[in-house]
């Protein structure tokens, strides 16, 4: 069984990880739009 | 696509948990390999949904070669990068699954190895997009595309030319399975193809605005530059 779920953890850490990857980018595409809204 | 976004989420969240229930108490314990085999339920529909991704990626690649919209430009990149992730799944998960059946974590067999060499094209062509600053760079990461996605048939069509460690595949090729493992695996696909769907949109989106904003800098300096001489 552990390893069933040392599988199905990893899958979704894969996932989470990604998933962070773009919030964190979309977050600092906010912070360049703002910028730019500023600088207009 | 933006409003009924949250509202695909939550269906798609709602699909991925009824999958992962149904993976672990609804599908039947294989004889021969036991609980272990339940992995299969996250294995397949990962592998399935990234030679679709990288299937999107090589139509989204000649379109750009042929038309040059930066849009199909920005969805291949969308694609190849999700497809990476559940590239990544499917060899992280297959070790996980070979260890306690196979006694081993790896072995150079071949559909192991294609479907490694898949993800190091996949892994170049997004080192290729991310540090070359050529104006070429989307031409040249077109190409490597339409040579990448050659790999894709051939890492599928492996274990039915070629005698390998790998099981034989599910659909045609002689395999066979339970109806109900059927069921659960079609679920667990259609809630994994839901998923990639919605990040790849998440991951276009970005890209798109991310190139806008990069674009409206560039002419800011040059207003800026052009005002202070």
């Amino acid at each position: 069984m552990s390893y069933l779920y040392a599988a199905y953890i990893a899958t979704w850490a894969i996932h989470i990880a990604y998933l962070g990857y773009l919030l964190r980018r979309y977050a600092r595409l906010r912070t360049e739009v703002e910028a730019l809204k500023k600088k207009q | 696509m933006k409003r009924a976004f949250p509202i695909l989420a939550v269906l798609t969240a709602a699909l991925l948990s009824y999958g992962l229930y149904a993976a672990l108490i609804v599908a039947p314990t294989e004889r021969t390999m036991g609980d272990v085999q339940r992995i299969f339920y996250y294995h397949v529909p990962s592998a399935w949904t990234a030679f679709t991704l990288f299937f999107l990626n090589l139509v989204a690649s000649i379109v750009y070669l042929i038309r040059r919209n930066p849009k199909a430009d920005a969805l291949a990149l969308a694609a190849a990068e999700v497809g990476v992730v559940f590239c990544t799944v499917v060899l992280v998960t297959g070790p996980i699954w070979a260890r306690p059946v196979w006694g081993i974590w790896w072995t150079w067999d071949l559909r192991l190895t294609l479907t490694l060499v898949l993800w190091l094209i996949y892994v170049s062509y997004l080192m290729l997009r991310r540090f070359s600053s050529s104006g070429q760079t989307p031409v040249m990461a077109a190409v490597l595309a339409i040579f990448g996605a050659l790999d894709v048939p051939l890492v599928y069509f492996s274990i039915w030319f070629f005698r390998t460690q790998h099981p034989q595949p599910v659909i045609g090729g002689g395999g066979s399975i339970d109806p109900r493992m059927w069921q659960v695996l079609m679920i667990n696909w259609a809630a994994f193809s839901c998923f990639a769907g919605l990040v790849c949109w998440s991951r276009y989106h970005l890209e798109v605005v991310s190139r806008e904003v990069e674009e409206t800098q560039a002419l800011e300096s040059l207003l800026e530059a052009g005002s202070s001489r």
